[in-house]
């Protein structure tokens, strides 16, 4: 790659950049998406963007295809500035871009695809006519081969997306952005897409690729940007950097929060997970063979890049796999084995089991965001006895309980009546902490506890955490957060691309080696950290051989 | 059963299925383009009013027509308003202009006219001549009266005899099914039927046409493109008002003579059963449209069908095509893929 290209050459060249942002801000409403951006790429080059899901990097692509406007900042095409008002704007300028969930019409043909919004004239014959014969041509330079007259629902994800990028070429597009392309597509496909890139790249084509693996960036960016929480914290030539930096930069490091707790004392299996494998309802597989094993009165943490997995996991032991997935493997809570389909997999039979779950996403799946405070405190345990009689609900009942919730979770405003939607971030955590911490659950789910939570708020939601530790409960705890992952955790696994990469005890782990198994890389290099792991169940995992 | 009650029967259900048609494409292109419309049937009404009321104050029904045509225009800018600019319900938007329509025709209608809340019936006559007075009197002074008195002697769409239909006759079957059916129907009934292969040309053949169907289908595809999805879901809504102000002109003034309260009886309902039938294809909607106005004819003709053994009574015969219709939307048309972004306003996803 660095054969045929040099991009240090190039950076030192006058010629003006393919794509030049200058202070890019961009809020939605009180969140701020993007914050005061620089942003430089040269032409002919692949540059990758890189960052977490949430880190603003969908975002400042759509601002520059013309779908935002930012609210502040310059954009500046082959060194002209350039007002991009909207996507006829950045088509002209030749930047194409494929998103991430395609734009295609399904009943459509791939002609008719392409064409539509660049048409010839009134009439289509002449406009299908042309464009035919210029997929010929493209097909043949690029490897970009799809039939013209296939319907595009027909198509596999991978040729759906040669479509995208097809249309883009069609426009006659210098500047191709391509927004997460590998997250559909199945390794060859992948392989096949970075071969394209590679091609368009020798024909003096601009690349912006926008992703969170950070083995797509190694292998094929020639220059790599980092956004972290709406910022563009770093910009580094690839050959320059290395996937534990990267993936530093990209999570990123708060300062270190001291969690008082003692040494754990494990006890016996709560929650044994042998081989887990899910494929999401697009063929994806998301969990490729999972092994875990959380002991009573432990924390067990899973750290990683997000996007890799987590989420499956918890919605899976949740009761809640995604719609259309299918799992195998088997989940073991107490000695007896969990349903992992059918009508006996659901949330409120995993809660009967003995399963607390605060979930990754909790205005989603934690709140009612519109019920109050009292109500969102009843949900989920709202069969309760204590709750009601029959199929009437005890208001009185519930609202005392959520009195004293509130009152002992410190939730402020005090008043059980407030719709969940009116307390602050940290608060309504602080109601769903309450929740599921006081039913005392033998298990407890806990995923990202503390994102967007104030400093005194994820104090007090760790110290919870630990107590219900102390009494001798099993905690899993899924973060992105490698501070809290490192402060709280007695036992630290790290996923990556579906897999566990290893295990360490907290005490032993930096966070160089956890990074570098955040990226994918074994650090010992030798078999799989079973060491760590509990001992006694071999890995029912046949180590696909992936390159990752 | 005889030749001539067939062609009798085919002859009335090309007149019942006229507005049928028209409603049913007018719903095609609105809902083609992503935006469900059961207001059709208020659309519908409205133009029926303004046109017969114009036709009667006006005795031309040109007039009536462009007032038709505009008075369903209106209903469809407020219906693009709110589910287009406003991002609304379609359907309360269209539940709300049925009731505007059945609550403002019969209000306006007594007011201007005093009948009740029907307009004067357009056949010539002394209740017409009376309301076309005035207006024939102002138009002499700028036209001359002779030309005045012209003008303002059609309240009504006349029957169009077709070139040969009498000298045609003579020849067995087809001979009278072309004078019968085919000829000798008001201008608005050809209009409708062309309007089938036209649209069929315009969806399929055009740059528009695509554009149409891909804003139904998905909204981004049009939009990041380059390509306004406010403008083609406004023009798809305005040609839809335009098609059922036809319909609803062709119900006052071609197929009765003026508006009667409620005239519509369920049409833009059964147009829109038609669409889901003809799965939103031109085509399509030519057959279902005309299975309906068959079905209509065939109870117009037999009040009381007499099948030997029992007799179905006109009750049920008249409840005929609403039955056909709630059998039809219960899902007896197999797979009807409905246009995949229909009914929801497009926002950009962020």
């Amino acid at each position: 790659m660095a054969a045929t290209v040099d991009p240090r050459g190039r950076l030192e060249t006058a010629a003006p950049a393919a794509i030049e942002l200058r202070g890019i801000s961009k809020a939605f409403g009180p969140v701020q998406a993007n914050r005061d951006i620089d942003l430089r790429v040269e032409r002919g080059t692949i540059h990758g963007i890189i960052g977490e899901n949430g880190a603003g990097k969908s975002t400042l692509m759509s601002i520059l295809y013309g779908f935002y406007k930012p609210d502040v900042g310059d954009i500046l095409v082959g060194g002209r500035p350039l007002t991009i008002a909207d996507s006829q704007t950045a088509i002209r300028a030749g930047i194409g871009m494929v998103f991430q969930h395609f734009k295609l019409v399904p009943n459509f043909t791939v002609l008719e695809n392409i064409i539509l919004g660049a048409e010839e004239g009134r009439l289509l014959r002449p406009s299908l006519a042309k464009a035919r014969g210029v997929l010929r041509q493209l097909a043949q330079e690029y490897e970009l081969n799809v039939d013209p007259d296939e319907t595009v629902e027909n198509l596999s994800v991978g040729h759906q997306q040669r479509v995208e990028i097809l249309k883009a070429l069609y426009r006659q597009a210098d500047i191709l952005i391509l927004d997460e392309p590998t997250g559909v597509l199945t390794p060859a496909e992948a392989d096949h897409l970075f071969r394209i890139l590679e091609g368009l790249r020798a024909e003096g084509k601009t690349i912006i690729l926008i992703t969170h693996k950070l083995r797509e960036i190694m292998e094929i960016t020639d220059t790599v940007s980092v956004m972290r929480r709406g910022e563009m914290v770093a910009s580094v030539r690839t050959a320059d950097t290395s996937p534990e930096e990267l993936a530093e930069l990209m999570v990123g490091r708060k300062v270190l929060l001291n969690v008082q707790k003692a040494p754990a004392t494990p006890g016996q299996p709560v929650l044994e997970i042998r081989g887990l494998r899910m494929v999401d309802g697009s063929g994806v597989e998301r969990l490729r063979g999972i092994d875990l094993e959380i002991r009573a009165g432990e924390i067990l943490g899973v750290a990683g890049v997000s996007g890799n997995g987590q989420t499956q996991l918890l919605e899976i032991l949740g009761g809640y796999p995604e719609k259309g997935s299918r799992l195998s493997g088997e989940i073991r809570m107490n000695g007896t084995p969990l349903p992992l389909s059918g009508g006996a997999c659901n949330a409120a039979e995993r809660r009967r089991q003995g399963i607390g779950h605060i979930p990754e996403d909790r205005q989603a799946e934690g709140l009612i965001m519109d019920f109050a405070a009292w109500e969102n405190v009843a949900f989920g345990y709202h069969d309760a006895p204590e709750y009601g009689h029959g199929p009437l609900m005890d208001r009185d009942a519930i609202r005392r309980d959520a009195e004293g919730k509130i009152a002992r979770f410190d939730v402020r405003p005090p008043t059980c009546d407030l719709a969940a939607r009116n307390f602050s971030g940290g608060n309504q955590q602080k109601i769903v902490v309450a929740r599921e911490i006081e039913r005392n659950p033998d298990l407890l789910l806990i995923g990202q506890p503390t994102r967007g939570v104030d400093i005194g708020a994820i104090e007090f939601i760790h110290k919870r955490i630990v107590e219900l530790r102390d009494a001798g409960k099993a905690i899993l705890l899924v973060s992105v957060e490698l501070d809290e992952i490192m402060s709280l955790s007695d036992r630290i696994a790290v996923m990556f691309d579906g897999r566990i990469m290893g295990e360490r005890l907290s005490g032993q782990a930096t966070t160089g080696d956890l990074g570098l198994l955040m990226a994918g890389i074994d650090p010992a290099s030798a078999p799989p950290q079973d060491g760590n792991a509990p001992a006694g169940h071999p890995s029912e995992d046949p180590k696909t051989p992936r390159v990752s | 059963m005889d030749l001539n009650t067939v062609l009798q029967i085919l002859d009335s259900a090309v007149r019942l299925m006229t507005p049928l048609l028209l409603a049913c494409l007018a719903g095609l292109y609105s809902e083609r383009a992503g935006v469900f419309d059961i207001g059709l049937e208020g659309k519908m009404l409205m133009a029926a009013f303004t046109a017969a009321s114009v036709a009667a104050l006006t005795g031309n029904v040109w007039l009536g027509l462009i007032a038709g045509l505009a008075g369903s225009l209106a209903l469809a800018a407020v219906h693009g308003a709110a589910s287009i600019t406003f991002r609304g319900n379609q359907l309360i938007s269209g539940v709300a202009i049925n009731f505007l329509a059945s609550g403002l025709t019969v209000l306006l209608g007594q007011k201007i006219f005093g009948l009740g809340g029907r307009t004067p019936s357009l056949t010539p006559g002394a209740e017409l001549d009376a309301q076309v007075t005035p207006f024939r009197a102002w138009l002499s002074g700028i036209t001359g009266p002779d030309t005045a008195a012209a003008l303002t002697a059609t309240p009504r769409f006349g029957d169009i005899t077709l070139p040969f239909a009498d000298s045609l006759r003579g020849i067995p079957v087809v001979g009278p099914l072309y004078a019968e059916v085919i000829s000798g129907h008001t201008i608005l009934v050809y209009v409708a039927f062309l309007m089938v292969p036209l649209t069929w040309w315009v969806l399929y053949r055009t740059r528009f046409g695509l554009r149409l169907r891909a804003v139904g289908e998905n909204p981004a595809s049009v939009d990041t493109a380059g390509v306004s999805v406010t403008r083609l879901r406004f023009a798809a809504v305005a040609i839809a008002g335009l098609l059922c102000g036809l319909a609803g002109a062709y119900l006052a003034t071609g197929l009765s003579a003026g508006f009667v309260k409620e005239m519509t009886a369920g049409r833009g309902f059964i147009a829109l059963a038609a669409l889901i039938f003809a799965k939103w294809r031109p085509w399509g909607a030519l057959g279902a449209t005309f299975l309906f106005g068959l079905l209509e004819a065939i109870a117009n003709r037999y009040p009381n069908l007499d099948l030997g053994i029992v007799t179905v009574p006109s009750m049920f015969m008249n409840a005929l095509p609403y039955i056909l219709t709630v059998v039809i939307l219960a899902g007896f048309v197999g797979r009807a893929v409905p246009p995949r972004a229909g009914g929801e306003p497009y926002v950009k996803e962020r």
